[in-house]
C-alpha cells in the first residue's frame, strides 16, 4: 500500500510531507503508548496514534518510521510539524477513531506483523 | 583501538518536550558514517528509552556515545534519586513514573528491558540519592 491509498482509504487531511505519499509501506502499528511503540514494534511503517506530543514524532523517528496517523482528529503543534518535516515523515489526520482507522488499513492490505490472520 | 567519534550531550531534565533530543542528534551523526540500518537503530532506541528516563525519573543529566570501530558505547550519567531495586526495575511492567508521564504516552516499566534487549551488554551502577549510570555497548559486526 501506498501513504496516499492511507491518505484515502482514510478519508484524512495531509499535515506534511505531501512530497512521500508515493512511498510503499508494509506494515502499521496503532497505540497511544510510545512505551509500548519502542517495546513491541518492528519494521512497522505507519503508526496511528491518538497522543499529541513531540515524543511521538521522535519515537516514529527513532523506530524509522515514514508516516504517523492522528487518529479523532486529534492535531500536532507547530514545534512537531517542524519535527517530522525535519525528518521526513507524513503526518496525516483523520476523524476516525484509533479501532476503526487501524480496522480499515487492516482489511485493505496493511497488515500489523507482515502476516495477515 | 582508536576512537571515531565522540559525542557529548547535555540532557535538560526540566523540559519533557525537548527530551530526545540528543538521541535524534547521535542518530544523524551515526547514519553519516555510514553504519548498518539496523545497528543505528538498536543504538538510537536504547539511547532514547535511556534519554526518556533521565528526564522523568532524574531531572537530566549527561550523555556520552562513543564510537569505535568494533562497537558504540553509550554512556547515560545522572544524579538523580537512584535504583532502589535493580533487579526490580529491570522486570517488564515495572515503572515508578506518574499517571502524568502515562499520559504522555511513557511509563509502560519497558524502558530498561527495552535497553537490554536492543545492546550488546548493559550495566547499571546505582546508588540511592547519588544518581545512576548506565553503560551500554552495541557491537559492530565486522
Amino acid at each position: 500500500m501506498k501513504i496516499i491509498n492511507i491518505k484515502e482509504l482514510l478519508d484524512a487531511e495531509i499535515i506534511c510531507g505531501e512530497e512521500y505519499l508515493g512511498k510503499h509501506v508494509y506494515s502499521a502499528c496503532g497505540s497511544d503508548m510510545m512505551s509500548d511503540v519502542l517495546a513491541y514494534v518492528k519494521d512497522q511503517a505507519v503508526l496511528l496514534t491518538g497522543l499529541v506530543n513531540s515524543q511521538v514524532i521522535r519515537t516514529a523517528e527513532m523506530m524509522d518510521m515514514v508516516c504517523i496517523v492522528f487518529v479523532r482528529s486529534k492535531s500536532p503543534n507547530e514545534e512537531m510539524i517542524k519535527l517530522a518535516k525535519e525528518s521526513g515523515i507524513v503526518l496525516l489526520r483523520t476523524s476516525k477513531r484509533l479501532y476503526d482507522a487501524c480496522g480499515t488499513l487492516y482489511v485493505n492490505g496493511l497488515v500489523g506483523n507482515g502476516k495477515k490472520l | 583501538m582508536s576512537d571515531v567519534l565522540n559525542l557529548h550531550y547535555i540532557v535538560d531534565g526540566s523540559d519533557f518536550t525537548s527530551a530526545g533530543q540528543a538521541s535524534v542528534n547521535v542518530k544523524k551523526n551515526l547514519r553519516q558514517l555510514g553504519l548498518p540500518a539496523e545497528i543505528i537503530r538498536q543504538v538510537s532506541i536504547a539511547m532514547y528509552e535511556g534519554e526518556i528516563n533521565m528526564v522523568i525519573h532524574a531531572g537530566g543529566g549527561e550523555a556520552d556515545i562513543n564510537v569505535y570501530e568494533d562497537r558504540i558505547e553509550i554512556i547515560l550519567e545522572d544524579h538523580g534519586p537512584g535504583i532502589k531495586d535493580i533487579e526490580l526495575a529491570m522486570q517488564e511492567g515495572y515503572s515508578t513514573a506518574k499517571d502524568n508521564i502515562r499520559s504522555l504516552g511513557f511509563g509502560a516499566g519497558m524502558g530498561l528491558p527495552n535497553m537490554k534487549k536492543y545492546t550488546d551488554k548493559m550495566d547499571i551502577k546505582s546508588k540511592v540519592g547519588e544518581g545512576t549510570t548506565i553503560t551500554m555497548v552495541v557491537n559492530i559486526p565486522v
